[in-house]
């Protein structure tokens, strides 16, 4: 089966970004397939590449970066979200004039389009942190 | 081509939930055929007469009255949440469904994707 997962959960605000990648994983292990996860709402702040946790905390963007690397599974983050929050690519950071970008690598920003053609594509959408 | 449903459950202000809900609606019903379901606080996201000037926040209430225009099949909210908060349609912006548990789950059921905000 194939799933398209959705993630509206910031990192260390909410369990559901954690939840996700945990789903994510065990999605594969049991021989399914993803086609896409869509970072919305405070979920974009994942692919923000300026987090640094704690030493004893998960470093929740890393894992769902090597996740996304490893598997050659897209990490979109919402445009119109990022925007908001501050996480920007070298083309909105060069677009706004803004200082730098902040991507973290294995993350796309992309449209909410995006969100749309993986829910329909896919045979299950899962949404976390709603 | 898969339809999608989908249900808005957060009241329209204190956080961006229900902007970005209304955002990914209108980009849906673009692509696909697309419902919507107000449920829980989501019913207050239809109350007319809203006014965001003290908040600060954009009023983006006004968005709803686009449905229409963007196809959006069928818009219903919940029967027994709108009587909770002693809310009639006639307070809503936009004409609206009441559906009993019934009817939702049917909705449901009848919508091959959920999206939830």
């Amino acid at each position: 089966m194939n799933f398209a997962i959705v993630v509206h959960g910031g990192p260390y605000s909410s369990q559901a970004c954690l939840s996700a990648l945990k789903f994510a994983k065990a999605v594969l292990a049991s021989g399914h397939s993803i086609n896409r996860v869509f970072f919305y709402h405070d979920g974009v702040y994942t692919a923000n590449s300026l987090i640094a946790p704690p030493q004893d905390e998960a470093p929740v963007s890393r894992q769902w970066q090597e996740f996304g690397t490893g598997n050659k599974i897209e990490l979109i983050a919402c445009i119109a979200s990022c925007l908001r929050r501050g996480i920007l690519d070298e083309t909105e950071a060069g677009r706004y004039e803004k200082s730098g970008s902040n991507i973290a690598p294995g993350f796309t920003i992309s449209g909410l389009g995006q969100l749309i053609d993986a829910s329909i594509n896919a045979d299950r959408v899962v949404t976390f942190g709603v | 081509m898969s339809s999608m449903l989908f249900v808005f459950s957060r009241p329209p202000h204190g956080s961006i939930n229900a902007q970005e809900g209304l955002d990914a609606l209108l980009m849906g019903s673009a692509f696909t055929a697309c419902s919507v379901l107000f449920v829980g606080d989501g019913v207050l996201q239809l109350v007319t007469g809203q006014s965001t000037d003290a908040l600060g926040t954009k009023n983006f209430s006004l968005s709803f009255g686009a449905l229409k225009d963007y196809g959006v099949t069928r818009i219903a909210c919940s029967m027994p949440d709108l009587l909770a908060r002693g809310l009639h349609k006639s307070d809503f912006l936009i004409e609206v469904e009441p559906l009993d548990a019934a009817g939702m789950q049917a909705l449901i059921r009848h919508h091959d994707k959920v999206l939830n905000f």
